[in-house]
Formats: C-alpha cells, sequence, structure tokens
C-alpha cells in the first residue's frame, strides 16, 4: 500500500483523463443537474450543427440558456456529433441562443468540451475564423452573465468560441490547451510522440491556468476522475454553477460589461520598460 | 574541403545580394527592381513579405508617425523550452533580429491627412505570432483609438497563436475582440488588413473582425493548416483554397488591394467616415 490512492502527477495523465471514454459529457450533465430541457436548433444561415447544442434550461431554481459542445458516447453518435467538432453553423447557433439569452434577460450556462474547431473545407469555405472570432467580440459585451465550464478538452480556439465569459470554471482533470499536446510535439519537436513533453511544457491543467489566472475555479473532481462518479461531479458542477451566478444578481449591466472587459484586458504577462 | 566550399559560398552569397527569386512564378528580379516595387513581383505581382517600419512609411505621411507602446515586450511566464531550446533564447533573437520589441508595431498617424491609429504586425518576429505582449499592444492601440476618437487599421501576418505562451497567448484572442467590441459600440471604424499569411488564433479574432476586411492579392487567410485538413478530410484541396481570392468569392473580403494602392485606398474609405 502506498501512502496516496494514486495520485494523477503529470500534465499527460491529466490530458488523459480528460479524454476518457466514460467520462461524462454533456448529455450525463443535461439529465443529472438540467431540467426543463428546451432544445432550440440551427443557425438560421445554413444548417443545425449536432456538435453544439444549446437551448432554455433549468438548474435548481434558476432559469438560464445552456450552450455546450456535445461530444457522443458512442462511434455512432459521435460521428453524428463530429466528436464535438462544431463547423461555423455551431458557433453561429451558439451566437444566435446567446443574444436569445440577452434578450429574455437570463443567463448564459457554456459547457465546454471539444478537441477543437472542426478543420474541414466546408468549415473555412462557411468562415470558421470569422464565426469564432464573431463570438469572442459579441460575448465581450453581452448584457448578461455568462459562466463557462471546461468538463473535459478546451481545444483551442473551438472551446474559446463559447468560452468568453464572466466566470470561468473548470473539471480538475480537465484541459485547455492553445494547441493540441501533438499537434504542438509535432512542430516544436518534430514528433508528435512527444506529446507529454509538450502537454508539461503548455501548462494545460486546471491548477497550472488558475496559477496563471486564465480560469476563476477548480472543481475537484472524485477519486481518480469524474468518470468514476457521475452523482458526485455533477452535484458539484452544479453547486459551483449556482454560486457563481449568485454573484451576479444584483450587479448592473455596465459593470458586468466593464468588469468582463477588465477581466480580458488583464490577460497575458508581459513587460512594460519605462 | 574548405578550399573548396569557400569560394562556393561568397560566390552565392553575391548572387543572393543582386537577385531575388519570385516564390510564386520562380523568375529573377533585380533586387533593387524588387524593393522599388514594394516587394512585389514585376511579372506574376505576388505581394512578398515587408517589414512593420517600411509598410508605417508607406501609409503614413511623411514624418507624421508616432510610435506608441513600443516598451511593451514579451516574458516567458511559463519557462517554456523545446526541443530546440527555450522560448526566452528566442524571443531575444527575435528582438536583435529585428530591432523591434514584439511581433507588432502600433501607434498613429496621418493617411493623407486623416489620422488614424494602426498596428502593423511583422512576420519576422517569431512568425508574427499572437502573444501576451502582441495582444497587449493590440489592445491597447484599440483603446487609444477608442478615447481618441480615431479610425483604427490593423495589418495583420502572422501564423496564429503562440504555442510558448499556452494558452495566454490563447487568450489573447479574447483580449483583442475585447477591444473591438467597444470600438464597434462607439462606432468607430475598424478597418483590418489581411496580409500573408493570417492564420489560425489571429484570423479567428481581430484579424475577421473588421467593419472593413482587406487583403493583399495572393495572401494565405486560413483558419485550419491545409495539410491539417487534407488529413482530416483526406482529399486534395483547390489550388486557390485559403487565399485573398478565395475569401472573396465567398464573401469573407470588401476588397482586394495591391499594396502599392493601399494608402489612397484607405483613406479614401476613411474619407466617408462622418462623425
Amino acid at each position: 500500500m502506498t501512502k496516496n490512492k494514486k495520485s494523477i502527477s503529470s500534465a499527460w495523465d491529466v490530458v488523459n483523463i480528460s479524454r476518457h471514454p466514460n467520462r461524462p459529457i454533456l448529455q450525463d450533465y443535461l439529465s443529472l443537474i438540467f431540467t426543463n430541457f428546451v432544445e432550440l436548433h440551427g443557425d438560421r444561415y445554413y444548417s443545425d450543427d449536432l456538435a453544439m447544442i444549446g437551448g432554455f434550461a433549468e438548474i435548481g431554481d434558476q432559469k438560464v440558456m445552456l450552450i455546450g459542445h456535445n461530444k457522443g458516447k458512442n462511434v455512432n453518435e459521435n460521428i453524428e456529433r463530429n466528436f464535438g467538432m462544431a463547423n461555423p453553423d455551431g458557433y453561429r447557433k451558439a451566437l444566435r441562443l446567446m443574444k436569445l439569452a440577452e434578450r429574455f434577460n437570463i443567463p448564459i450556462v457554456t459547457i465546454i468540451d471539444t478537441p477543437g474547431a472542426f478543420p474541414g473545407l466546408e468549415a473555412e469555405e462557411r468562415g470558421q475564423a470569422e464565426a469564432i472570432a464573431k463570438n469572442l467580440t459579441e460575448m465581450a459585451s453581452l448584457e448578461v452573465p455568462v459562466i463557462c465550464v471546461v468538463i473535459g478538452e478546451g481545444g483551442s480556439g473551438g472551446a474559446l468560441g463559447i468560452g468568453v465569459g464572466d466566470k470561468i470554471l473548470m473539471l480538475s482533470n480537465s484541459i485547455y490547451s492553445v494547441i493540441s499536446p501533438e499537434g504542438c510535439a509535432s512542430i516544436l519537436w518534430r514528433d508528435a510522440k512527444f506529446a507529454p513533453d509538450a502537454a508539461e511544457a503548455l501548462n494545460l491543467t486546471a491548477s497550472a491556468l488558475h496559477k496563471h489566472g486564465v480560469i476563476d475555479e477548480i472543481i475537484e473532481e472524485p477519486g481518480e476522475g469524474a468518470h468514476t462518479n457521475y452523482e458526485k461531479i455533477a452535484e458539484s458542477v452544479k453547486s459551483s454553477i449556482l454560486r457563481n451566478l449568485e454573484k451576479y444578481i444584483n450587479v448592473s449591466i455596465e459593470e458586468l460589461i466593464q468588469r468582463r472587459f477588465e477581466k480580458y484586458s488583464g490577460m497575458g504577462k508581459f513587460s512594460v520598460n519605462n | 574541403m574548405a578550399w573548396y566550399s569557400e569560394p562556393t559560398a561568397v560566390k552565392k552569397k553575391s548572387i543572393e545580394d543582386l537577385w531575388i527569386k519570385c516564390k510564386k512564378c520562380q523568375s529573377h528580379i533585380y533586387k533593387s527592381e524588387w524593393e522599388e516595387n514594394l516587394n512585389v513581383c514585376p511579372s506574376c505581382n505576388y505581394h512578398g513579405s515587408i517589414t512593420s517600419y517600411e509598410r508605417i512609411n508607406l501609409l503614413f505621411d511623411k514624418n507624421t508617425f508616432k510610435e506608441l507602446f513600443n516598451n511593451i515586450s514579451p516574458i516567458d511566464s511559463l519557462k517554456f523550452i523545446d526541443l530546440k531550446g527555450s522560448y526566452k533564447d528566442k524571443y531575444e533573437t527575435a528582438i536583435k533580429k529585428t530591432g523591434i520589441s514584439e511581433s507588432v508595431v502600433t501607434g498613429h498617424g496621418k493617411i493623407n491627412g486623416i489620422e488614424a491609429v494602426v498596428a502593423v504586425m511583422d512576420f519576422r518576429f517569431l512568425g508574427g505570432s499572437l502573444g501576451s505582449a502582441t495582444g497587449e499592444k493590440i489592445l491597447q492601440a484599440a483603446n487609444y483609438a477608442y478615447d481618441n476618437n480615431l479610425p483604427y487599421i490593423v495589418f495583420s501576418a502572422s501564423g496564429g497563436a503562440r504555442m510558448q505562451e499556452g494558452v495566454l497567448s490563447l487568450m489573447q484572442m479574447a483580449k483583442t475582440c475585447a477591444g473591438i467590441a467597444r470600438l464597434n459600440k462607439k462606432n468607430i471604424p475598424y478597418i483590418s488588413v489581411l496580409t500573408n499569411p493570417t492564420t489560425g488564433g489571429v484570423s479567428a479574432s481581430y484579424a475577421m473582425m473588421g467593419d472593413l476586411n482587406i487583403s493583399e492579392p495572393g495572401a494565405l487567410i486560413a483558419f485550419a493548416g491545409r495539410r491539417v485538413i487534407e488529413q482530416t478530410i483526406g482529399e486534395k484541396l483547390p489550388d486557390d483554397f485559403q487565399t485573398s481570392e478565395y475569401l472573396l468569392k465567398h464573401g469573407f473580403m470588401d476588397s482586394i488591394v495591391d499594396r502599392k494602392n493601399m494608402k489612397n485606398y484607405l483613406s479614401n474609405v476613411l474619407s466617408f467616415y462622418n462623425r
């Protein structure tokens, strides 16, 4: 018997847990902590992207607009949902629902879990870059509170496309990165097999990102990861979302937007020489 | 070996001093002719790269450009080390090589008499990548435009977010867009000029958010890399895929403008701004 039951040590371990086949996904949280989900479909331009879903929902006694990446439980679901990799249509649907939440004056909860925005011919043709850029710009000045929760993989621009908010929460074994460790390793180490080294260097774990001021709160996972106890992690996610939503009850729109602007103005580290 | 290889090296260098080989049509051009033509190929109109200060000289009326925020430079906050060494060594080398403190130069000046704020990216500096200091300068310049009610123009030339700063670089996409959002609210025009290349996180943030999106001919403008897409979909992509012309055709560009006409084009559209 060792002292600790099993400690998760390296960033690469965390990467693997964040991608665990049994890791709870959006549909699990939907059935465990959200009620009265009214799914709303389509971006009104091109299609209904199944990799990104959203609609009205209730959590506790709070009505919200729920938007999130939609991975699947098995191969068939994953093919249908494109493994949670949205096309521009998905980001445009998300934005349409966010603007709707603004009109209804209900807070927005986004659930982030994607390897990245889909890199495809049609995605480029229909403006993947524009769709994400537009969301970043519009989310900066949404007039309702936005709580973002990274539950698994926070894959670069595809994650950030629904990830600009007032509070960014992350499950303790989830990751958030500018590039996949494999992608980074194949560029900077010239070989994808150095992904564990890249994972370490990228500082992509919740604890590293909390240290660097990128995220606001870590939601601790039970046991050896969220996949070992769905009820427990769902309860923690629920209470964290509700606690953070409460903080904005008496905040005016002007102050909300000003604080969000200041939050993002403060992102990053650089030197200033006088 | 030395007696044999050395003279070859010297001879090669002197040829490179005199001639430029166009990356697109492969024709040889006198270096002086290339430079006189603003680093544009006289036979195929390929727009070669150009430094920030060269572009600023082309853009602004004589002696009107005032640089701002050049005291902002990168730090290696993640202590990032890859196969080829530390991030710190890389940006220190880039600073020495280029004489600029980050991958963007910011400031303001007059374009045919019209005052505007600019941020001009420089591809020589770590591939024009978007680091924290880059994002900070682009935001500060946007804020300067906001505070002084001046139009804002950003020239992009970038491979995307800077991996060596991890998610901190990703967050610069949100940070710069927050600055653009404020300009939008105040109805201050923002013109984005996308030059070769504008890809990844830069295309997916401020570069695509112009009230006008302008590009130089033949520029590579993309979210995902060509190779990644080919691997994902398993088929070959059209030749003009992800070029300025392709984006114009698909509705993402307002216009493609030759480098030599850029100044007059910009001052002309800004002359319609009536506030």
